[in-house]
This record gives structure tokens, sequence and C-alpha cells, in this order.
């Protein structure tokens, strides 16, 4: 019974809402039997809904705004206020639909995050295709995925190539290449390929599913002021009831008692604080950046000292390629593609990214190397394709006793001032290419970095393992104002400790677990999602999902936006009790007219956090080059 | 020690987050109860050998929520 009067409420409110209008026809027709009676329905009908909220609530012994409102309408009625109790009764129903309405839309984010979960499968059983529900599938299914559906647990390509949207999970919808072997997330898209994978996670330990669920629970944890706010409510919600009675004991004016409490209700004050960070966070989601919560958005907004790690956090952390020259006429794909292959018997890093650029430029590398070797430390010999190859460093070639001309000396030695390691490529005993290899700097940083400065961090400092030189050079491409190289974990740990102490609010950005540590140390951890790490995503603050330091810019912009908005809501909410109260005292107000100016004030705390859902860093007139700095 | 996680219609006002969780924690075998306010969601950790998550459910009914899904894990 209680359920279908709930289910009925926007119906009465409507019904209510007419007979309204009855009534205030017939006042102008001068209907007065009629226009008392529609009143007394109208009340009656819209007042049955709150009365029953209030009273369920009564039985849990929580004080709920309904109370303060059925107390209120009673005492109307008892008094002979028709119009009153029944604009009341409407108003504070139409209310609570807007409220619902617009709510949804400030949540309207981490919906449409949640209505991307895949729903069915497609699993490979005793070889014939099944389609089954995303919680049927197991681990170690074989799901086959056709172009336009979507991933349905998380696992690796076992044949097939495809072209995915991965914004589910990243927040960019840039498409994406994978082909074999490569991880593909539950909750993104193929676009156009055809894949068959393994399922390796599946239900709730997807990244996608861990998403969400960490979005849900970062809308619920409460920033400081939310806390004191719900404490406030607490006590709030019965006072109002006990001072209104005191106001009637005093007064003797039930109508001035009750006006008082219905203005009272807390409304706009107890909403304004949550839904400014409810959409705040749900933006942040949307473009790739999780954010872990109300006090994050408000410790973070704080931050006025970054550091960075460098390896993989401002440089892609990943060698590659940065340039090719030959020399005696060679062509640069030729000589790239007879390295590759012989630098597939090596298991070295820079060979494997000699061969990742020969794939890259999709060269044929059918043949295998004949015979070779690798010299440990320094390179390879290998005779590919009946041509005798010497890839390695100088020291390789020195040993060797091949003569290295001195316009290919001046050129390597060029390439490694700027940062890169100079790799020799000799055939037929003569040197003819130099391959260039270096950790790129990430195309965004200096944009990104830019943007943060002019949002207001004051200091931006890099921390890394790695030597003085090649520290030296990102630092002054990127226009660090500080950087320290050769760090260990715990001097990183140090150095965030007594920037804290110099009274800096920092925040550490960092990939790999050596930079666990100092992450837990300073006041706001980033952490580079890669697509989702376990330990990475659960212990920083934030997260970027999709590695972009532009995601990191928006949300400090963001954070800021959503300070400000949960402070504009605060003081309209505190200004507008004070209005009202003054109001009445000063006898200016009457119920129906409170009524409306408290809902009406909830509805613009509500309007004004939405703004938070669309909100974007400004956009610029012009992108930065996106030019590639050799680290 | 068992997960439940119940869908409710969108929740609206935040005096329902006590509701819920004031009664259900108060249930014989609820370990922890969470009201997820803005997913509109109710996460709680019960005991299954002393109550079942269909009473779990029952219980938030009649508080006045329809539950629309149930999760058990």
């Amino acid at each position: 019974m209680f359920q279908w009067v709930h289910q009925q409420t926007n119906r009465l409110t409507l019904f209510s809402g007419i007979l309204l209008a009855i009534a205030f026809v017939s006042y102008f027709l001068h209907y007065h039997a009629l226009q008392q009676s529609a009143l007394i329905t109208a009340t009656i009908i819209a007042g049955v809904p709150i009365a029953l909220k209030a009273y369920q609530s009564l039985c849990m012994k929580a004080f709920s705004i309904d109370l303060l409102v059925t107390i209120a309408v009673i005492a109307a009625l008892f008094i002979g206020e028709y119009v009153e109790s029944a604009v009341v009764t409407f108003l504070f129903l139409f209310g609570a639909y807007l409220e619902a309405r617009t709510l949804k839309k400030t949540r309207s984010s981490i919906r449409e995050l949640t209505e991307m979960a895949p729903q069915e499968a497609i699993v490979k059983r005793n070889g014939k295709e099944l389609t089954v529900s995303v919680e049927e599938v197991e681990e170690g299914d074989r799901v086959i995925i056709r172009s336009g559906s979507k991933i349905p647990v998380d696992g690796s390509i076992l044949t097939g190539a495809a072209t995915l949207n991965e914004a589910a999970v990243t927040g960019e919808s840039v498409p994406v290449k994978k082909k074999q072997n490569d991880n593909v997330f539950s909750g993104t898209m193929v676009d156009n390929g055809y894949i068959e994978m393994t399922a390796e996670k599946v239900g709730e330990d997807t990244t996608f599913a861990k998403i969400i669920e960490l979005v849900e629970e970062a809308q619920e944890s409460k920033s400081k002021t939310q806390q004191f706010l719900d404490k406030f409510a607490n006590v709030y919600t019965p006072a109002v009831v006990v001072i209104s009675a005191l106001v009637f004991l005093i007064t003797r004016d039930l109508h001035l008692a009750i006006i008082f409490l219905v203005v009272a209700c807390p409304g706009a004050l107890v909403i304004g604080a949550p839904v400014s960070n409810v959409a705040g966070i749900g933006n942040g989601a949307k473009k790739g950046v999780l954010v872990k919560g109300g006090d994050v958005m408000d410790r973070f907004s704080k931050v006025d000292t970054l550091v960075f790690d460098k390896t993989g956090t401002l440089t892609k952390g990943k060698p590659e390629v940065t340039d090719i020259k030959t020399f005696q006429g060679y062509g640069v794909n030729d000589v790239l593609r007879l390295v590759a292959i012989g630098e597939t018997l090596s298991e070295h890093h820079l060979g494997q990214t000699i061969v990742t650029e020969a794939k890259k430029r999709e060269l044929p590398m059918d043949s295998s190397p004949e015979d070779g070797e690798v010299i440990k430390g320094n390179g390879i010999r290998a005779i590919v394709e009946g041509t005798p190859l010497l890839v390695g460093n100088k020291a390789l070639m020195k040993a060797e006793h091949l003569n290295i001309p001195n316009n290919v000396l001046e050129y390597a030695i060029m390439q490694e001032k700027k940062g890169n390691t100079a790799i020799y490529a000799a055939i037929h005993g003569e040197v003819v290419a130099v391959i260039s290899i270096a950790d790129q700097i990430r195309e965004d940083a200096i944009p990104a970095l830019h943007e943060l400065r002019q949002h207001g961090i004051q200091k931006i400092v890099m921390l890394t393992g790695d030597n003085r030189h090649t520290a030296e050079l990102v630092a002054t491409t990127l226009g660090l104002d500080e950087f320290h190289a050769e760090q260990l974990p715990a001097d990183k740990v140090a150095f965030i400790n007594k920037l804290q102490k110099d009274g800096h609010i920092v925040a550490m950005a960092g990939d790999g677990i050596n930079d666990a540590p100092a992450i837990a140390t300073a006041d706001i951890g980033v952490a580079m999602g890669e697509g989702g790490t376990d330990v990475s995503m659960e212990t920083a603050d934030l997260v970027l999902m999709a590695d972009k330091l532009m995601q990191f810019s928006h949300a400090y912009s963001l954070s800021k936006a959503t300070m400000r908005n949960m402070k504009q809501n605060m003081y309209f909410a505190v200004g507008i009790v004070f209005v009202l109260l003054l109001g009445v005292l000063m006898g200016g107000i009457h119920l129906a007219s409170g009524m409306l100016i408290h809902e009406a004030s909830v509805l613009l705390v509500i309007l004004n956090a939405m703004r938070l859902t669309r909100y974007h860093r400004q956009p610029k007139t012009q992108e930065p080059p996106a030019v590639l700095q050799p680290a | 020690m068992k997960t439940a996680k119940f869908q409710l219609e969108t929740l609206t006002c935040p005096s329902c987050i006590k509701k819920i969780e004031g009664t259900l924690s108060k249930m014989d075998g609820v370990e922890n109860v969470k009201v997820l306010f803005h997913a509109s969601k109710v996460k709680t950790q019960f005991d299954e050998s002393t109550v079942q998550a269909e009473e779990l459910k029952e219980t938030i009914r009649k508080l006045g929520y329809p539950v629309l899904s149930t999760k058990v894990s």
C-alpha cells in the first residue's frame, strides 16, 4: 500500500496541481464553496505521500524534512489556511520531482559510464558459438568479438586484429589498433575488425568494473565540509521543531510557528556540497581521470607544487627509434630491415626497439639470420640474406677494427648530446648507418605543464633514478624549476617531506612500484593507469587512465572549479536561510511563498552543480605542434 | 561472509541513507552496510548462516524502496 502511493506520487502531484488551478479559477468566479473543497482535496492528495514518508522515517527514528512539512500542513489545516496548505504540499512534491530530474542529470556522467557496460558475449565452447550473458563468461573462455560489439571481459587477443575505441576505460576516443597478444579491456568497443580472445578477468575483476566501483565509492566519500554539514543537519532538523514549538508558546501565534517550520527546512544546505562533488567526480571519470572522493578534490585544489618521476611519467617509458641516418648511399628502410632481422637474435631492449620500429614501418621480415651471435652488452654479428652485418655500440666497432669515418662519428656524438643512444650498423665491414634510440618526452607534456602553471601551480620538480645528463635534458626541455637525478625511492620520500615541511602542498605523479612510497607520502598521489594496474589504481588519490598529462591538467582545473562551485552553493544556501528567517520575522513571508523560495533555492543549487558535468578546460586556440623531443 | 549489492530506484533524499543503514545494521548476521546514495545501491556484508540476501531485500522493500536487482558474491 505504501509502495503504491509512492509509485503514484507523480500522478498525485499532477492532480493536486490541477485542483489548485481549479481553486484559482473559482476564486475569480467567486465560487467560494468549490474553491474551498478543491483546496482541501488538493492538500489531502498531495499530503498523503508526504505524511507516509514522514511516518516511515519516524518508525526508523529519523527526522526528515517530510516530518517538518507534515506538521506544518496539519497545523495549517487546523487554523483554516487552506490555500497555504494546498500550495505547500503541491510545491513540496513538485519540488521533489524536479530535484529528482535534475539530480539525475548531475549523476549522468557515471550513469553513462555504467551504460557502457557490456551485456552479452559470444563464447566458443566445444567448437560451438554460444551467446551468453556477461556474468556467465568464465576465465579461460574463448570469446569472439565482431565489429560493432563491446568486449565483454579483460583478456588478450588470440587471433585477429581490430581498431578499438577504448573511451570506456581511458576516456580517450581516439581509435587504437590491437592485434595478437595485445591486452583488451571490458567495456571497450570494436570499431572495425574481428578478434578472438581468452578471458583472463571476468565479472567484478575487470578494469571497467573496478573503475565503476571506485567512482561510485568516490562519490560517497565525504569532504570535511560535507561531514560537518551532515552533523549539522542531524541536530538542526529536530532543533527546528523545538524552536517553532517555542515560537508558538511564546507568541501564541500558530501561523508564525508553522511558517518558521517550513522556511527553516535545510534543503539547499544539505544538498549543496554533495551535488558539486558528484558532478565534479563524474566529469573526471568521463574524461579518464579517477578522483577518489570529495576530500581529494578539496586537497588537490590546494596543491601548489608538483613532483614528477621521469621515466614513464614525463617520458613515455618506452625507448623508441628517433632517427636513422645512413651513409654511403644506402636506403634507410633497406638498412633497417636487415638490421632488424639480425636483431631478432637479441633479447636486449635496444635491439627489440629496432625490431619494433621495423614492424611499425611494415617492412617484410620473413627471413631469419643465417648465422649469428650475440656479443653481450655490445651488439650482434649475423649474416642476413647473404649480407654480413655488425650492429652495436662504438666499443664493438673498435673491437672488430672497423674504421668509423669522421662525419659519422660527429653525427653520432651530436645525437648522444641530445640524449640518444647511438647504435652503429656495418655492412660488409663498412659502417653505413647510425640508429638513434631515446625514451621520448610525452607529446602533451609541454602544453600540460604550461596549463598547470596557468591554473596556479608554482613549482614543478622532477625526481629520477636516471643519470644526471638525461635528467638535465628533460628538465631543460620542459622548463622545470628543479630536478634531482640518481634518486632512490627513499630520497624521493625525503624530498617530498622537506617540501611539505616548507609549507607546500604537494602532488606526486609516478608510475611504477618504486614511486609508491613517494605517492603515498604526498598530499595527493597521482598514478598513471596504463589501462589500469591494480596497485596504482588502489593506492593513488588520482588515476590518469590514459596516461595523458593533459588529463592531469584537466583534473587540476576541475578540482578548482568543483571547490568554487561548492562554495557558491554554500554561501547561497546559508544566505537564503537568513533571508527567509529575516523575512518571517519582518512578517513579509507566508507559508506558500516561503516554500516556493525554499524549493527554488534547492533547484538552483543543483542546477549550479550541473554546470560541472559539462565543465571543460578552456579550448586552446592553437595546439602547439607535437614535436617529439628525445630525452 | 558474503557481499550483496542491491540496486534501488533513484534515491533522492539523503535521509534515506540513515534509514536503510540504521535498519539493516540492526539485523542479526549483518556485518557492514553502506548505502551508495548517488549510485542508488546498497552494499552489505553478511553472514550467510544467520541471514539470507532475500531477507535483506525484503527489509529494504518494507522501508519503502523497491529493489530492482540483487547481486550476491
